[in-house]
């Protein structure tokens, strides 16, 4: 891999290729380190971190459906106590920025979690609106411009590092969300998170996922995906890390040109758990091809 | 113990009776370390199914290379296992999770219902001729013996039916076959419900029991959260993938 090709900044965060693992299917990075090099890759996106540690949802949590799966695991993470004592001292050896992904129940609670990780270790934050899998937080902040606003402004009162804050795609207008959470101060934008959806078992007539419905990932997603970081990154200056089914290079050359500036790969982490990898250097290889010098030339340059 | 991602040749792949198959794997890396009780998570390319699915290893022969899966035909993605043919290639990721602890001078009693049996072949060759419970509906079910009597000391089998073996659970056969044995050991996996009572007997009779969990999971490596639960007695918040699949049973029940 041309190192000089592929580096990036995004949002202030430097990076050695623009591929990243997204939060809740990359643990936390060294998961992974048996099946590539964990400090060459781009950025690793903790698992939602919240105030106090969460159990997550009861029953069936994950469930497969045509080109992707459902999940409804509901946050269930240490919290952030547990977080800056056991978890950040074994991550913060590996030569990767870390992105902490946050969820909080408040607005205040936003920015409390932002100050409490305004540590050592710690790259960046992204600010999770839009989980759909639990009741308070998350995707109420998501679907509401003016809340999504003042999370954001919370947040980045509390904290130094670059806010990148996480868009939720159950929406009507993902423009107006994008443009509510920048003028509010994000320093960059990521989305897409999961859509709601869920799956019913015909033969017991219950929904297969315990909470009944949960967030759908995948290829199944990665048009919709596409779409919204195409109409994200025309309607915003600050720039945009786009995610949604990315399962190959291709996939994730077809974000770039729609205007991300750098990817994350989600469930497909679970099928192949090299795939960050991979795809950084498939994307390197095309450029090569291309005759592009750096990766960042191909941003937003869909032709239309 | 690193996970390996490989892909592995079918060796064979056929039907032991028409609902459970024998699948067999040239994965020499994998064969090599893998331990009883651990599984691996397999997938065809280009087929249908989207996520890996978690197999036990039912038997590893270091010096073939091979690993061997007994599966039972589910779904989709076990009919898709099915319709393989030798020579085709399938990826394997593994070995995953926490096995069964082997402890020297253990007289085990290894107690299996349904498709549970398979990591319990394994298991049983690794042990000193372990005592073996297994349960099946019918007397097509019970076609496991054959797998273990190479390994086991005694095989105990009931069946629902009563036609093999005792009538009945594996665990109202359990008292009998405890007062027969010097146990010290007991491994179990099947229906939670078999491991439930089996659990229950040991901890009255004070014997270390460990039982082997199923849960639904995505990714099989610890980091999507799908199969995780609180340890019943510690309270510790347990990935099925990663810290087991075998658990303490007090941790469980
Ligand atoms: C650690 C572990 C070891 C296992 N070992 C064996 C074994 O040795 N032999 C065997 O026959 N089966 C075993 N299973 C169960 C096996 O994984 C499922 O039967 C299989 O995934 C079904 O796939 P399918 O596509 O045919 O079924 P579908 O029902 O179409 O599968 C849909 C989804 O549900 C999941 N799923 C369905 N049933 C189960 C189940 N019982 N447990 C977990 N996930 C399930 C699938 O993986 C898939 O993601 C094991 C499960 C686990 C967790
Ligand atoms: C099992 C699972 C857990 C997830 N947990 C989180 C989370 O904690 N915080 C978050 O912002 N997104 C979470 N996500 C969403 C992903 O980061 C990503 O936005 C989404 O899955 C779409 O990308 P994909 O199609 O590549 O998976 C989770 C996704 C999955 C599949």
């Amino acid at each position: 891999m041309d190192k000089k090709r592929m580096a990036l900044e995004f949002a202030g965060i430097k990076m050695k290729t623009p591929v990243m693992g997204a939060s809740g299917t990359f643990g936390f990075g060294l998961e992974y380190a048996d099946f590539m090099d964990i400090n060459g890759i781009g950025a690793i996106i903790s698992k939602g971190i919240t105030p106090k540690p969460r159990p997550g949802n009861a029953g069936v949590r994950v469930a497969e459906t045509p080109a992707g799966m459902l999940n409804s695991i509901g946050l269930e993470n240490p919290g952030v106590e547990a977080f800056k004592t056991t978890i950040l001292p074994k991550i913060k050896t590996i030569d990767t920025p870390l992105i902490v992904n946050i969820s909080a129940g408040s607005a205040e609670e936003y920015g409390e979690l932002a100050a409490e990780l305004d540590v050592d270790g710690v790259a960046a934050l992204e600010v999770n609106i839009s989980c759909p899998n639990v009741r308070e937080g998350g995707i109420v902040f998501g679907t509401k411009p003016e809340a999504a606003a003042s999370v954001t402004r919370n947040v980045k009162l509390h904290t130094s590092k670059p806010v990148i804050v996480k868009l939720s795609p159950n929406v009507t207008d993902i423009t107006c969300m994008a443009k509510a959470v920048e003028d509010a101060g994000a320093d960059a934008i990521s989305l897409i998170n999961t859509i709601t959806g869920m799956a019913i078992d015909i033969e017991s007539w219950q929904p297969l996922l315990g909470n009944i419905t949960g967030g759908l990932s995948g290829p199944a997603i990665k048009p919709v995906a596409l779409r919204m970081v195409w109409q994200t990154a025309r309607a915003v200056k600050v720039p945009v890390l786009g995610l949604g089914g990315i399962s190959c290079w291709q996939d994730a050359v077809e974000f770039l040109l729609a205007g991300a500036s750098t990817v994350a790969v989600g469930a497909y982490n679970f099928v192949n758990p090299r795939a960050v990898e991979e795809i950084a250097e498939g994307i390197d290889a095309y450029l090569a091809r291309k005759g592009i010098s750096q990766v960042s030339e191909l941003v937003g340059q869909i032709k239309v | 113990m690193k996970k390996l991602l490989v892909d592995a040749v079918v060796i064979s792949n056929e039907a032991v009776i028409p609902a459970v198959w024998k699948m067999v794997l040239w994965a020499p890396e994998i064969a090599l370390c893998v331990q009883p009780g651990q599984f691996v998570a397999i997938r065809k390319s280009g087929g249908i199914t989207f996520l890996r699915r978690p197999f036990s290893v039912a038997d590893a022969d270091p010096e073939q290379g091979t690993i061997t899966l007994i599966y039972r035909l589910v779904g989709q993605g076990t009919a898709e296992m099915a319709a393989m043919h030798a020579d085709e290639h399938i990826n394997v990721e593994g070995p995953l999770g926490t096995g069964f602890s082997i402890r020297q001078g253990d007289k085990a009693l290894l107690v299996g219902g349904g498709v549970g049996i398979a990591p319990l072949i394994f298991l049983a060759r690794k042990l000193d001729r372990p005592v073996l419970l297994i349960g099946g509906k019918t007397a097509e079910e019970t076609f496991w013996s054959e797998f273990l009597e190479p390994y086991a000391e005694k095989i105990y089998i009931t069946t629902d039916d009563g036609s093999v073996g005792r009538k009945g659970f594996t665990v109202q056969a359990l008292p009998d076959i405890l007062a027969e044995n010097e146990i010290t050991g007991i491994s179990t996996c099947g229906p939670m419900i078999m491991m439930q009572g089996v659990a229950e007997i040991a901890a009255k009779e004070g014997i270390p029991c460990e039982v082997s969990m199923e849960k639904r999971m995505a990714c099989s490596i610890g980091v999507c959260l799908g199969c995780t639960f609180a340890g019943k007695s510690s309270g510790k918040r347990y990935k099925v993938c990663a810290d087991g699949p075998v658990f303490p049973a007090e941790e469980v029940f």
